[in-house]
């Protein structure tokens, strides 16, 4: 088990390999559909992004509301799949990780590489678990998109598995090869 | 005739959301148990036990067991003996509504789905039938969209072999791989036009799983159902070969459980639909 602290350390990334437990420490941004939809538009336009995306891991994620006196709801990742399209474009705006459930594209896993990016899942449909981890919860762009909006976490021991990392191994890939 | 308010049916599609989203439901938990015990590798044993947990957090924290609550898809048994006073669609969605917002619970619904626009809570969806006596019961499955977007339809021939049969809905779960949050529940509509097999799919994952052929008097019905039990038990155990396990990871659980309903349908066709679950797999059902 490996512990990671937020802003990343120059070769954190480069030492983590596919398979790899990871507790994950700092500032992650939840982004999902819609809002990777307007980055991207953001960003082929050349606007200014709400959020700089450089250095910065985005978590696929649409939480429920916050129950009262909690830090947030439910919050557990989303289908990956369907962000493949806007990846390799975040990726070169200088993201560097991503959390989610489920394969990637190869598109995404060869920007991944070329990037030297790295992609966790985390436990998936453990939105209520997963939320014990995290300490503070503030929406911070496209709020007209209700749970789509961006908003800003504190984790502190987010518990992730690396699925592909900075040389493009995928661990589904490898899971099928030792089937 | 019974006479049932509009309200009361509010108040209780309400209570039904929240208990749906909040306590798993106990043939799941049992199958997630199962499952523990079976896995032998350590890390898909630890994932079960995450997800196990998750659940207990749920319920004990009165948080939603995953936050995709779902597209609440809304089943009314309805007894032809029943009256109902006031407006019947508008109570059910105002019940959603209301058990969604008082659970806090996920919008995720947008009024247009080309357009899309701001999410909310409504309108749902809602299928009635029409049953003898003066009962009327009320289920609610809240379907998360990870898994709904991996429903399958095929309209087979009248001749093809069960074997092939088998093979779309293993392909089917083959498919949908380790995306949509396995270990899944297989829900299958066999029979009907193209639009009831998708709705008896659906209508599968409501009823528990893991239902035995020990206690099943005889009969040509139950002849039936026998031969549709054991379907299941046969698939169950192919898509437990598949090793995608649970997250995708491997191991020996890729499914809970296989539910199957069918119905008669037309001498040029077999309809098959697949809708598959997630492990959090919800539902909640009252009878009034």
């Amino acid at each position: 088990m490996k512990r990671i602290k937020i802003p990343f350390k120059k070769n954190d990334i480069k030492e983590l390999k596919t398979g790899d437990r990871v507790l994950l420490t700092g500032v992650i941004y939840t982004a999902r559909d819609q809002a990777h939809k307007r980055l991207v538009e953001a960003i082929s336009k050349n606007k200014k992004t709400p959020v700089d995306l450089k250095g910065q891991i985005i978590y696929y994620c649409g939480q429920t509301k916050t129950p009262q006196g909690k830090v947030i709801g439910s919050c557990g990742p989303t289908t990956a799949s369907r962000m493949d399209e806007f990846t390799p474009a975040l990726l070169k705006k200088g993201v560097l990780a991503m959390i989610g459930k489920g394969r990637r594209s190869q598109q995404v896993i060869q920007a991944i590489k070329k990037c030297q990016a790295v992609y966790f899942l985390t436990y998936a449909g453990c939105g209520a678990l997963l939320s014990k981890y995290v300490k503070k919860n503030e929406p911070v762009a496209y709020q007209d998109l209700g749970p789509e909006a961006i908003y800003k976490l504190e984790v502190r021991d987010f518990p992730l598995i690396v699925g592909i990392d900075a040389r493009g191994n995928d661990i589904f890939i490898r899971e099928r090869a030792s089937a | 005739m019974k006479v049932i308010s509009a309200n009361k049916i509010r108040d209780i599609v309400s209570e039904l959301c929240i208990r749906a989203n909040l306590v798993l439901r106990k043939d799941i938990l049992s199958g997630l148990k199962a499952a523990y015990s079976r896995e032998t590798k350590r890390r898909a044993k630890d994932i079960l036990k995450a997800i196990i947990n998750n659940a207990y957090i749920a319920r004990k924290e009165k948080l939603a067991i995953c936050q995709d609550t779902g597209l609440p898809v809304v089943f009314l048994e309805i007894g032809q003996e029943v009256k109902i006073n006031g407006n019947l669609m508008r109570a059910i969605n105002k019940g959603v509504e209301e058990g969604y917002r008082r659970g806090y619970l996920r919008n995720s619904i947008i009024s247009n789905p080309l357009s899309r626009g701001k999410p909310g809570y409504s309108p749902v969806v809602i299928h009635t039938e029409i049953a003898t006596g003066n009962r009327l019961k009320i289920t609610v499955l809240p379907k998360g969209f990870g898994c709904e977007n991996k429903t399958q339809l095929k309209m087979f021939n009248p001749t093809v072999k069960i074997s092939e049969i088998e093979r779309f809905i293993v392909d089917a779960v083959k498919s949908a791989g380790p995306d949509a949050c396995p270990p899944y529940v297989v829900g299958v509509g066999i029979g009907g036009t193209a639009d009831y097999a998708c709705f008896l799919a659906k209508k599968a994952l409501f009823r528990r799983i893991n239902r035995q052929t020990g206690h099943l008097p005889a009969g040509r019905q139950e002849q039936a159902n026998r031969q549709t039990i054991e379907l299941e038990q046969v698939l169950s155990r192919e898509i437990n070969k598949l090793n995608i396990g649970p997250m995708g990871l491997g191991g020996k659980t890729t499914c809970l459980g296989v539910n199957i309903e069918t119905y008669p349908t037309h001498i040029a066709g077999l309809p098959v639909c697949v809708n598959i679950s997630c492990h959090a797999l919800r539902s909640a059902t009252k009878v009034i």
